[in-house]
């Protein structure tokens, strides 16, 4: 019942998405009604034509003409519906996708940072790019399918009931055929594709795990190994597969074969009906029943329309496999797009922020089961230099996140310039803040827009001076087009010299308050270098936190900020912590022990 | 083409006898229209009466039933045989990457092998299911249809040979045209993918810029690019159908009309042959249909095929190798005069190389990126050969020595930690498969693993791919454990402690520094971590321009001084 009710809820909320696009839909129900009328009835038409060829000096021209005529008629019709309905549904179909996806990454746009850091990113992107195609499919060329398919089938009947009831019944009663073997057909093939593409997917996990890293594979001498899984895989698939082949390719001849069935009976009754109408003389009399006359031109209409007759059936139990598909997709995809978004109103303003941060009685933790942060307390004047130091999980991360605001506090509050954070409009909260993180985000765009991120209003010879200020203009000026160079994945610039561009997107933001974490690995020595310098340079004057894997950097500290398992265990400069012999005493040394 | 045939020779049968049956019913199925035609004209115009028409209802549906079990058997005999070809080709491109050595991995990436390996394989697995179902019937129901029309009545025949050929014309006209609309499509979705994906990747950094609005303009930008894109692909593929069943209708308006001059001047044609031909047309027009789909499914596979087959075609850069036994008296590393560069680069990435290193000795290797420090050590076991001069381990070339036994000499941990999907066990068993779970403990405890391995949940514990359930530094521990267990004579860590703390850091290489015998190679970017180094080489440019231990280094190699005084002024 429940399924049943969201079924009806996620077809109100598609329909909803048509609203606008209200007089397409109308259009292609009117063009479809066309288009099936045309295709149906010219058969009709030229039967008339072929009866009017009666034999040698005893064609009836004008007949001949006229049905003739009637017939292109019908065709220029129906082909003419089929195009504009084709435009008509393009239209809508490709407006829904376009709709859906931008309803979906806007809410992408406003989640709560928990919400991507909970969910695989590839899945979410299948929602937005693939779910979203698979709607279109399923639910608006499925839904004009079965539209159609109906339609012609229900005229089909009509006409063969007004020509001949007796053989249109025979059709009738041969109809199931169709409709089980279609679903016969449907429902094995689904089975095994389902089995496939598990199958599949484990084939290409595997590879691409193997061969991501092959060169291991090679070091440690287990391409063997390697092989052997790939094949036992492979052995599955083979299984699985040609079987998922075989069933849909079914289809086809399945549908030949019942078309033929259906093509003999109505070919041999109707030649049996001619026989007899000729017979008694133009009228047909089957025992209690007088017919209309059977000829030779309505059993061409009949052999026509037994030709096309299965594939109605066809496309509709496909249609069936599309729209279950479709409402599933759909399921995922709305889920995305009622994601709760961050709260980001406020009443509390800062015209001119000093940077002074007061933590109270912070509580925080990513899930009830275990806690993180607890009872925290820190008080840091505008100005000061921070660094967070402690081993690797100790909450340093948490506690930039719990800064920017990316998480909520559980409980306690965080004070800026005396006023509650949670006071302040969201945007204008981190407006407040520069950030740089370990993994420098940069996207897919040229680099004078990667470093005007913040500031769309900079000028190129803005973007220039943070360049040159944050040591990347000469960098920048060897790649490929300078300032404009696209950032790929495969542009040759450092991690490093990603970091630097960074920090360079700061400098044109001017931000009161600093969060900087410094990278932990792989950087080139003379970049790191580089970075040290910039950083320094921005710190000035600004309240900093650093994440710091530096000694230089933990010295230069006006507070050192030691966490272990989500506390602050000690606080205070360089001198004083060594002073206590405590846990810093310790970690500080033990870099020197080898 | 050629080289593919042997993985469809097992399959022969399938394919000869598959094709042959589809073949039979593609003939079976252009026999029904004349039936047709017979049953009309000699049964009901000419007077044979109802058996006659019986009779020929018996034939139609013997020769449907007929039809339908060849079908059966052909696309049984398509699935088995394009299934297995795809397995004979998937395994065989698989094993074929395995003997590949890094030279030819760098020139292709991993995720272009992949996508061959994975899409490509199935791409031309479907080319040959469709020779065997299609090649062979949609042509021939074509072709026979339009000859039959030329037999029955040549005038008419010729008007079915033209709806024919402008129906051809149109399908290519509109694939000509669709085409490449279809690729920019494809752009269009990886764009629109592309910033998707950055705006989860980059939440956070879209958050601090309060980019909201300003991403949410850049998706608009392009899902309404894409908009138009598909709009206008939608346009032109919409005149497909209408147009191609337009064309055959006036055809068959056409003939209806020359028909009646015809049937009125006595020159034989019957109604029973209109009615076939008419037939006919509906034929050609789907077989041309079916043509059209099968050239672009070709076209992508031969595509496919081509990318398959330049895999084929590279030859591993590195030989087997020679019969050489390690001689544990002689120095355990030595360069002479070595000089290397990467394939398809002019730029020399090392040069000069000279050191001899004893046995049991802890070298240091530290300079900036692309200075060679990483390509120094993979010259070790042969993961590249030398371009110039010899390398030498325990006494003898390394190529003189069988490649499996050269390689067991060394435990590598290499640059970025991958671990494999499995358990903790299963890839420590990679290091060495006869060890005992004694010998793991050990290892995990060298590599400072032993404790978060046990808390959860010991050597069991299931790994994920690529071992994302571990963090960064637990990786980097576990792959040092992996490199530990084969009881490697020689170590090299290639910057594989960069995610830890300093104080685990220097832990494990206290632990390894206590191992018994075992000459180190550690390659780093933090000078604190070679401080106990026997040697420290400081390489620049492919160089080493400094060699000895810190005390002597610092103050005297300039490089050295400045990396020490950037990460750590407290060294002094």
């Amino acid at each position: 019942m429940k399924k049943q009710s969201l079924k009806r809820d996620l077809t109100g909320r598609i329909l909803g998405y048509l609203r606008p696009y209200k007089w397409h839909v109308a259009a292609s129900l009117v063009l479809s009604l066309l288009y099936v009328g045309g295709v149906l009835v010219g058969p009709v038409l030229y039967g008339e034509a072929i009866d009017a060829m009666l034999g040698q000096g005893k064609v009836v021209f004008s007949t001949v003409f006229a049905a003739t005529a009637g017939f292109a008629g019908c065709v220029l019709v129906a082909a003419l519906a089929q195009k504009l309905l084709g435009n008509c549904v393009n239209a809508l179909c490709y407006r829904l996708v376009r709709d859906l996806r931008r309803d979906a990454f806007y809410s992408l746009t406003a989640a709560k940072v928990r919400y991507i850091d909970s969910h695989s990113q590839g899945d979410v992107m299948t929602r937005i790019v693939n779910d979203v195609d698979v709607i279109s499919d399923g639910l608006l060329q499925g839904a004009s399918q079965l539209f159609t398919g109906v339609m012609t089938i229900l005229v089909t009947l009509v006409v063969m009931f007004v020509v001949n009831y007796v053989i249109a019944l025979v059709v009738v009663v041969l109809t199931p055929l169709s409709l089980f073997v279609a679903a016969f057909i449907t429902k094995r093939t689904f089975r095994n594709f389902s089995k496939q593409v598990a199958v599949q997917g484990r084939l290409a996990a595997h590879t691409k795990e193997m061969i991501g890293g092959q060169k291991t594979v090679i070091l440690f001498n287990e391409e063997e190994y390697s092989c052997k899984k790939f094949d036992e895989i492979d052995a599955e698939l083979y299984e699985v597969g040609w079987r998922a082949q075989f069933f849909s390719a079914l289809t086809n001849p399945s549908t030949r074969f019942v078309n033929a069935v259906i093509y003999a009976a109505v070919g041999v009754l109707g030649a049996v009906f001619c026989i007899m109408s000729a017979e008694s003389g133009g009228v047909l009399s089957l025992g209690a029943l007088t017919l209309s006359g059977f000829t030779v031109g309505k059993l061409s209409v009949f052999l026509s329309y037994a030709n096309q007759y299965t594939k109605p059936f066809n496309e509709i139990s496909n249609v069936v496999t599309q729209l279950q598909n479709a409402f599933a997709s759909a399921a995922r995809v709305f889920e995305v797009v009622d994601e709760e978004g961050e709260r980001t109103e406020g009443d509390k303003h800062l015209p001119a922020v000093r940077g002074d941060i007061r933590i109270e009685h912070a509580c925080f933790s990513y899930n009830k089961e275990s806690k993180l942060i607890e009872d925290l307390n820190v008080s840091i004047k505008a100005g000061s230099k921070v660094a967070i130091v402690g081993p690797t999980g100790c909450g340093k991360t948490t506690l930039i996140n719990l800064l920017m605001r990316f998480y909520d506090l559980d409980a306690g509050h965080i004070y800026i310039d005396g006023v509650d954070a949670k006071d302040i409009p969201l945007d204008e909260y981190r407006k407040m803040f520069g950030m740089v993180l370990q993994e420098s985000f940069l996207a897919e765009e040229s680099i004078a827009w990667n470093i005007a991120y913040g500031n769309e209003h900079a000028s190129r010879d803005q973007i220039e001076a943070a360049a040159k200020a944050a040591y990347c203009d000469y960098f920048i000026r060897n790649t490929k087009n300078g300032y404009d160079t696209i950032l790929h994945g495969n542009t040759s610039i450092s991690q490093g010299e990603r970091q630097l561009l960074c920090i360079a997107r700061i400098m044109l933001t001017h931000p009161p308050m600093l969060i900087l974490d410094e990278a932990t690995s792989n950087i080139d020595t003379m970049t790191e270098m580089r970075i040290q310098k910039a950083f320094k340079k921005i710190m000035q004057g600004r309240t900093s936190f650093i994440v710091a894997h530096r000694l230089s950097t933990i010295l230069d500290a006006d507070l050192i900020l030691v966490m272990n398992k989500g506390a602050v265990v000690e606080q205070g400069t360089h001198a004083q912590l060594m002073e206590k012999q405590g846990f810093y005493c310790h970690l500080y040394n033990s870099q020197f022990a080898s | 083409m050629k080289r593919y045939f042997q993985y469809l020779r097992k399959y022969k049968l399938q394919c000869w006898l598959g094709a042959f049956s589809k073949w039979i019913e593609a003939a079976l199925e252009l026999l029904v229209p004349l039936v047709m035609a017979d049953i009309i004209d000699t049964g009901v115009t000419g007077g044979r009466g109802i058996p006659y028409v019986l009779w020929g209802g018996a034939l139609m549906l013997g020769m449907g039933v007929v039809g339908y079990v060849c079908a059966l058997f052909c696309q049984r005999s398509a699935s088995i045989a394009s299934q297995g070809f795809g397995t004979n080709v998937r395994n065989a491109l698989f094993r074929h990457i395995n003997t590949l050595s890094y030279r030819e991995l760098d020139k292709i990436g991993a995720a272009s092998l992949v996508t061959r390996t994975v899409n490509d394989v199935t791409q031309m697995q479907s080319a040959v299911a469709m020779i065997i179902r299609l090649v062979v019937r949609a042509p021939f129901i074509a072709v026979c249809s339009v000859v039959i029309c030329l037999v029955i009545d040549w005038q008419i025949g010729l008007i079915v040979f033209a709806a024919a050929v402008i129906v051809s014309l149109v399908l290519w006209v509109i694939m000509k045209k669709s085409v490449p609309l279809f690729t920019r499509n494809q752009r269009g979705l990886d764009r629109l993918a592309q910033i998707t994906n950055e705006n989860l990747e980059g939440a956070r950094v879209v958050r601090a810029f309060q980019s909201r609005d300003k991403e949410r303009a850049r998706f608009d930008g392009a899902a309404d690019a894409m908009l138009d894109n598909s709009l206008r692909i939608g346009k032109i593929s919409a005149w497909l159908n209408p147009l191609t069943y337009a064309v055959i209708n006036f055809g068959v308006a056409l003939i209806l009309l020359w028909s009646g001059y015809k049937v009125d001047a006595g020159t034989g044609l019957t109604t029973g042959e209109i009615i076939a031909i008419i037939n006919y047309m509906m034929q050609i027009l789907n077989a041309l249909i079916v043509i059209s789909n099968l050239v672009s499914l070709f076209t992508k596979a031969h595509a496919s095929m081509n990318r398959v087959s330049e895999i084929f075609d590279l030859q591993s850069s590195i030989d087997g190798g020679g019969s050489a036994q390690p001689d544990f008296s002689a120095p355990a590393v030595e360069m002479r005069g070595v000089n290397f560069s990467y394939a398809g680069e002019d730029r020399r990435t090392l040069r000069d190389i000279d050191f001899s290193v004893p046995r049991g000795a802890v070298v240091g290797i530290i300079g900036g990126t692309g200075s060679g420090k990483s390509t120094l050590v993979n010259l070790l076991p042969r993961l590249y050969d030398a371009g110039e001069g010899s390398v030498r381990v325990f006494g003898h070339d390394v190529r003189e020595y069988p490649l499996r036994e050269l390689r067991e000499i060394f435990g590598v941990v290499p640059q970025n930690a991958s671990l494999f999907s499995g358990t903790v066990r299963s890839n420590l068993f990679w290091g060495n498969d006869r060890a005992t779970d004694e010998d793991y403990a050990a290892a995990l405890k060298v590599a400072c693993a032993y404790d978060f391995v046990m808390e959860k949940g010991g050597l069991d514990q299931p790994v994920t791919e690529s071992g994302k359930n571990f963090s960064g530094g637990q990786r980097q521990r576990l792959t040092i454990a992996r490199a530990v267990v084969g009881k490697p004579k020689i170590l090299i860590l290639d910057d594989s402690c960069s995610a830890l703390d300093f104080a685990t850091d220097a832990a494990v290489r206290a632990n390894i520094a206590a191992l018994e015998g075992v000459t180190t190679f550690i390659v780093s970017q933090r000078a604190s971590s070679l401080h106990g180094a026997d040697v420290i080489f400081v390489m620049e440019d492919g160089k080493i321009i400094g060699r000895g231990r810190h005390e002597e280094l610092y103050g005297t190699c300039p490089l050295y001084t400045e990396i020490c005084d950037s990460q750590a002024r407290a060294v002094v």
